[in-house]
């Protein structure tokens, strides 16, 4: 019998328009056997717990670089939380500076990437937490 | 609850958790399909296929949103390759259908081919099920755009729609050799650009060629799909498509023909398990010397293994 992939949905809350920075995150995922959920820019907290949930993930990447991650970051985990959803790994990248980290983690946010994180570390971090692609 | 009475009674979370249990090949998922087989064959099921980039997803998408306009739910298989080399993969598709994700009429879900060929993955047929029985009125395949090996998506959808563009050139004649003969629809998308009649023609000269359903003459419709134009055209052809399939009698044979398939994998799968389970290790493996040192051939030691499963059976 075979086991259950691991599946990751890398998301982009808010209005800014760059993806590169999710887009590399996503590439490297997929390199290291995971089956990477890809949706767009401009994604709202609710489409983003939604597209969890359809697509049953075992971890949300949410990358934010407009600074709105101190509100979108939660609002994630809050809908999640009220949805009954406790067995997804969410986590954050982009733009937060470190003194967010503490608030974020109380928040509910897993991990928090800071700009300069090696691929290597997310890959590893997911391979620890949620067990590998393969 | 289990997952076949959660995806029963509307349960979202249930029939996101089945499907996964069926990709991950689980035991328990053919005991949970089977509980819902009763409540199947609903749904009008629609494949989509075309090259990469022609725009299947951002039609599906325009499709779903005009079912919705219609009251009738919808439900989308979306698949993306899975990498050879890393078992990973990207499913993208869910980029262009961004609108549709709060529509609580809608379901969606990508999936990787994981190592399938022909377009599909192996879990998509049962993904099909169990959106049928959630009770989605609609459910829309997009193949991953390979070119070539798609064909596989007729056996998996009532109404089959192949997508074009324009400036495939030479491609078309080379390519499609094997597609031509399983579109119900033909969409020559990005009609805003240049080619699009020239592309339409080419495709209508391959018809001619190829005259195997009588009375069904597949419709060729120009779209614009990233501005909806020519969509309600494409969704009054799949209307009648179904229609021309219940009036012909062919929905039927198609039916009866796609249990006959899936009564044949699931013989070959649960047999080969079997086998599996009662075959004798020992004398397998010295029946592997044997033929090592040729005193006996494949042929006539398989026949050997397959006497003692034969005695089991009839014990
Ligand atoms: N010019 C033009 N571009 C279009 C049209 N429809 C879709 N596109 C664009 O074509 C690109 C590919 O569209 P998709 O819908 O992702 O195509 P696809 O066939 O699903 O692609 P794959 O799933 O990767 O094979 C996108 O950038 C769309 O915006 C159209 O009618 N005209
Ligand atoms: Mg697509």
């Amino acid at each position: 019998m075979s086991e259950r992939k691991t599946r990751i949905l890398i998301a982009k809350p808010g209005l800014d328009g760059h993806d590169r920075g999710a887009k590399i995150v996503a590439r490297a995922l997929r390199d290291a056997g995971f089956e990477v959920i890809y949706t767009g820019l401009h994604q709202t907290p609710e489409q983003i717990v939604e597209t969890a949930i359809q697509e049953d993930v075992d971890a949300i990447g949410l990358s934010c670089l407009s600074g709105a991650h101190m509100t979108l970051f939660p609002k994630v985990t809050r809908l999640l939380k009220e949805r009954g959803i406790d067995d997804i790994l969410v986590t954050g990248g982009g733009i937060v500076p470190e003194e967010d980290i503490p608030a974020l983690k109380e928040a509910g946010i897993d991990k928090v990437f800071g700009p300069g994180t090696p691929l290597q570390d997310i890959i590893d971090y997911h391979n620890d937490k949620c067990g590998t692609g393969k | 609850m289990d997952l076949a009475e959660r995806v029963l009674s509307g349960d979202k979370r249930g029939v996101a958790r089945l499907i996964s249990l069926i990709e991950s090949e689980d035991e328990d998922a053919y005991v949970q399909l089977g509980k819902l087989h009763s409540h199947t064959g609903n749904a009008h099921i629609i494949g989509i296929t075309g090259p990469p980039g022609s725009g299947k997803s951002t039609i599906v998408d325009k499709l779903a949103k005009a079912f919705r306009g219609m009251d009738k739910t919808v439900g989308i298989i979306a698949v993306d390759p899975t990498s050879p080399f890393t078992g990973g993969a990207i499913l993208g598709d869910r980029i262009r259908m961004t609108d549709l994700t709060l529509d609580p009429g809608i379901f969606i879900r990508s999936m990787g081919t994981r190592g399938h060929l022909g377009g599909l993955s192996r879990a998509a047929s049962g993904a099909v099920r169990v959106m049928d029985a959630y009770g989605m009125d609609i459910i829309i395949l997009e193949t991953v755009g390979a070119g070539q090996s798609e064909v596989e998506i007729v056996s998996h959808a009532h109404t089959t729609i192949i997508v074009e563009m324009p400036g495939l050139g030479d491609e078309i004649q080379t390519i499609k050799a094997g597609i031509m003969e399983i579109g119900d629809i033909f969409i020559i998308n990005k009609s805003d650009r240049e080619g699009a009649d020239k592309t339409s023609m080419e495709i209508q000269a391959m018809l001619g060629l190829n005259p195997n359903k009588p009375e069904w003459v597949p419709p060729i419709i120009q779209t614009i799909a990233r501005k909806g134009k020519g969509v309600d055209a494409v969704i009054e052809k799949i209307e009648d498509h179904y229609q021309y399939l219940k009036d012909s009698g062919m929905y039927e044979k198609m039916i009866e023909q796609g249990i006959r398939e899936e009564l044949d994998v699931q013989i070959k799968s649960q047999l080969g398990r079997i086998i599996k389970n009662i075959i004798n290790e020992e004398k397998l493996e010295d029946l592997v010397k044997d033929i090592v040192d040729k005193n006996i051939d494949p042929h006539t030691a398989a026949r050997l293994l397959l006497k003692d499963i034969e005695d089991k059976l009839s014990e």
